[in-house]
C-alpha cells in the first residue's frame, strides 16, 4: 500500500535554453527518509526550488498527498502545508538570538496581526526548550545566531524546520562544513526525524549517506539515473561513470 | 521580552520633557525672554524631522526597505495641513475671498476643486495628513512589494516616486499652488500662528507627537512582529520558507511609516508657515536617510537624535556660509560610514559598554 507524500510527475525546468530540470519523476512516501545524490548543477537544489514553489516548473505535475498543487504555491504557501526547508547554504537570523530564531519558527499565526499581537505562552518555551536540546544548542540560547559556528548554524536551522512542524523536510547539503563526528551525529538526527515526517536530503558526502540507510536517488543532468539502495546504485556502471566522469 | 521604555528610549524622553518644559517657560514666562521666539519654531522644526526620521527608521532600520522617497509622505502631510491653513485664511485674504484661496482667484478659477473641499474642518484635514501619505503608500507598496523589487531598485522607484511628485505640484493646474506653494497662513484653530503662545503650542504638539511616535515604533518593533522584520531585512528568502507573507509586512510597515511621516509633515507646516514643492525634492529624502544614518540605524532613539542635531548644524552652518553646508553634509556622512558603522548612538553606547566592565572589575578588586 503506497501513500505518496508528494510525487513529481514529469517535470521539467529550463534557464536560458539550458534543462536543469528534464522530465523528473521521483515519488517519496510519507514517513520516508530519502537520499538524493548527483553531481554538482545536477539539479537538486533547483528541484527543491520547484517543490516549494519558489521555482515554476514549465511542464509536469508536483502533487502534494495526492491532491495539492504545488506548481500554483509559493514558498509562503508550501511552508504553511507543512513543507520545511533548510537552505544549501546555512541560513539563520543573524541578529537574533539562538532561541527568538527557533521562537519565530515555531508553528502558528503567521500573519501581521498575529504576530503584532503575539504573547508568549508556556506551551511554546517548553517547545523550544525541547528542540533546544535536541540540536545541542541549549547552552547557547541566548547567543546571537551570528556567534554560532557553521556546524552549529546548521543545526539551528534543522532545529527551525523542527520548529514549524512540518510534515516533509528539504534538507539540502546538511553536512557541509561538519566535522566526522558531526556529521554523524547529524545522520542520526535526520534519521530520528524520519518516520513520522518525511525527509528529503541532498547531500554529496557519501559517509554520510551510508549512515542514513535509507534508499538513494541519483540526479544526472536534471534526471534520475537511478534509484535504489546506496549499494546498490553506487555499482551500477552509469553511475560510476558519472562521477569519475566529471 | 524587552521593555517599552528602555534605557535609551528613558533618557531621550527625560530630554524631550525637559526641553518642552525649558523652552516655553524661557519665552513665555520668564523676564527678559532669554529663549527667542524663532528659537521655538525651529525647535518645533526640528522635533518635526525628528518624527520624519523615527519613520524613515522603522522601513529602513527594521525592515531594509531603503525609501529615498519618503520627503513625499512627510509633503502631502504638509499639503494637507496647508490646505487646511489656506481655507482658515478666508476673507482676510489679498482678494478676499471667502472660499477660494489667493491664488486660485489670481489663476481666474470660479469654484474650489472637489479635492479642497472638506478641508476647511481642521479634522478632516488632520485625518488626510494621515489618510493621503498612508494611502499613497499602501497602493506604492501594493505593487512594489508583490513584484519583489528590492534593494536598489526599490531605492529609485522610490526616489523616481518623489520626483515624479514635485513637478507634479509645481504646476498650477494642479491646484496646490504651483511654485509658491502654500503661504500667507494666518491662524490655527482661531489662534494667530504669529503670537508666542501659538508657536508655544505647536512646539508642545511637535514634542508629544515625537513622544508618541517614538513609543508607538519602539511598541511595534519590539513584538513578534518586530522581531519578523528584522527577519525579513536581514534574510527575507529565508523568512519566506518559514511561511511567512514578506510582502504584508513589509506593506504594513511601509504604510504605517508614511502615516508617520504625515502627521510630521502636517505639524511642520504651520511652524515655517509655508509648503511648497520643493519639499519634494530627492535632495530632501536623501537628506532624511543621512540623519537616520548618522544617528544610528535600527534605533528609533538614533534617528531622532541625528535628525535633530544635523538639522541644528545646517541651520548653523547655513546661516555662516551657506555654499559650504552640502560639502559638511556629505563630509559627515561619510566619515560616519566609515567610523561608526552603527551611528553616533551606536558608537556612544559602545564606547559606554566598553568603559562599563573595566569599572566592575575594579569595583570587584576594590572590595575584595
Ligand atoms: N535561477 C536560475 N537561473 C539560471 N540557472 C539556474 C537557476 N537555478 C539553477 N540554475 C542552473 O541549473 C543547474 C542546476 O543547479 P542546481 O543548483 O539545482 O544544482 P545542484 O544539483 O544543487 O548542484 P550543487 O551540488 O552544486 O548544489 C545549474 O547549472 C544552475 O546554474
Ligand atoms: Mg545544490
Amino acid at each position: 500500500m503506497s501513500r505518496p507524500q508528494l510525487l513529481l510527475d514529469g517535470v521539467s525546468r529550463s534557464f536560458d535554453g539550458f534543462k536543469a530540470i528534464n522530465n523528473l519523476s521521483i515519488v517519496v512516501e510519507k514517513g520516508e527518509l530519502r537520499a538524493v545524490i548527483g553531481p554538482n548543477g545536477a539539479g537538486k537544489t533547483t528541484m527543491m526550488d520547484i517543490i516549494t514553489g519558489k521555482t515554476r516548473p514549465d511542464s509536469g505535475k508536483v502533487m502534494w498527498d495526492q491532491k495539492v498543487d504545488l506548481t500554483r504555491m509559493d514558498e509562503a504557501d508550501t511552508a504553511r502545508l507543512g513543507i520545511g526547508r533548510k537552505f544549501q547554504k546555512p541560513t539563520v537570523f543573524e541578529t537574533h538570538s539562538v532561541e527568538d530564531n527557533l521562537r519565530l519558527s515555531l508553528k502558528g499565526g503567521r500573519s501581521v496581526w498575529d504576530t503584532l499581537l503575539h504573547r508568549r505562552t508556556r506551551a511554546e518555551d517548553a517547545r523550544v526548550a525541547e528542540l533546544l536540546d535536541l540540536i545541542r544548542l541549549s547552552d547557547a540560547r541566548n547567543r546571537p545566531a551570528a556567534d554560532l559556528s557553521h556546524g552549529q548554524k546548521q543545526w539551528l536551522e534543522i532545529g527551525m524546520l523542527l520548529a514549524q512542524d512540518p510534515q516533509l523536510l528539504l534538507v539540502d547539503e546538511p553536512a557541509a562544513g561538519m566535522t566526522d563526528a558531526e556529521t554523524m551525529w547529524t545522520a542520526e538526527l535526520l534519521k530520528s526525524i524520519a518516520g513520522e515526517r518525511s525527509v528529503i536530503v541532498v547531500e554529496h558526502d557519501m559517509n554520510f549517506v551510508r549512515e542514513l540507510g535509507c534508499k538513494v536517488t541519483v540526479l544526472h543532468q536534471g534526471s534520475v539515473l537511478a534509484e535504489g539502495s546506496l549499494a546498490h546504485v553506487s555499482a551500477m556502471p552509469e553511475v560510476v561513470e558519472v562521477y569519475l566522469g566529471r | 521580552m524587552t521593555r517599552l521604555i528602555d534605557r535609551r528610549m528613558g533618557i531621550f524622553l527625560t530630554g524631550l520633557f525637559i526641553l518642552t518644559v525649558a523652552l516655553p517657560i524661557g519665552n513665555l514666562w520668564m523676564e527678559g525672554k532669554p529663549v527667542p521666539s524663532y528659537a521655538v519654531s525651529l525647535m518645533g522644526k526640528y522635533l518635526c524631522y525628528a518624527l520624519l526620521a523615527v519613520a524613515l527608521d522603522l522601513v529602513w532600520g527594521y525592515c531594509g526597505i531603503l525609501s529615498l522617497g519618503h520627503g513625499a509622505f512627510f509633503a502631502l502631510g504638509g499639503y494637507a495641513m496647508g490646505m487646511h491653513l489656506m481655507r482658515e485664511i478666508g476673507t482676510r485674504g489679498s482678494y478676499a475671498n471667502a472660499t477660494l484661496p489667493d491664488f486660485m482667484v489670481f489663476l481666474g478659477w470660479q469654484e474650489l476643486p472637489w479635492f479642497w473641499h472638506g478641508f476647511d474642518m481642521f479634522w478632516f484635514a488632520a485625518l488626510m495628513a494621515m489618510v493621503v501619505p498612508g494611502l499613497l503608500a499602501f497602493v506604492f507598496g501594493w505593487f512594489a512589494f508583490r513584484s519583489r523589487v528590492t534593494g536598489v531598485y526599490l531605492s529609485i522607484i522610490t526616489q523616481a516616486l518623489t520626483y515624479a511628485l514635485m513637478l507634479a505640484f509645481f504646476r498650477n493646474e494642479m491646484g496646490f499652488g504651483g511654485n509658491n506653494g502654500l503661504t500667507d497662513f494666518k491662524d490655527i484653530l482661531g489662534f494667530p500662528l504669529q503670537s508666542d503662545r501659538t508657536r508655544v503650542g505647536l512646539m508642545v504638539a511637535s514634542a508629544l507627537a515625537l513622544a508618541g511616535g517614538l513609543l508607538l515604533a519602539r511598541w511595534v518593533t519590539r513584538s513578534r512582529l518586530g522581531q519578523v522584520l528584522v527577519c525579513v531585512r536581514d534574510a527575507e528568502s529565508r523568512t519566506r520558507f518559514l511561511g511567512y507573507r514578506v510582502e504584508h509586512y513589509k506593506l504594513f510597515i511601509f504604510t504605517l511609516s508614511a502615516m508617520m511621516a504625515g502627521v510630521a509633515g502636517a505639524l511642520y507646516t504651520p511652524q515655517v508657515g509655508i509648503i511648497n514643492p520643493g519639499e519634494f525634492s530627492p535632495a530632501n529624502s536623501i537628506e532624511i536617510v543621512i540623519w537616520v544614518a548618522l544617528g544610528g540605524r535600527g534605533t528609533l532613539v538614533g534617528a531622532a537624535l541625528g535628525a535633530i542635531l544635523v538639522a541644528f548644524a545646517k541651520t548653523l552652518l547655513t546661516g555662516w556660509m551657506p555654499e559650504f553646508w552640502l560639502f559638511a553634509l556629505g563630509a559627515l556622512f561619510i566619515l560616519v560610514t566609515i567610523a561608526l558603522p552603527k551611528g553616533a548612538l551606536g558608537a556612544i553606547e559602545g564606547g559606554l559598554g566598553r568603559l562599563r566592565p573595566r569599572s566592575t572589575t575594579a569595583t570587584k578588586e576594590a572590595r575584595a
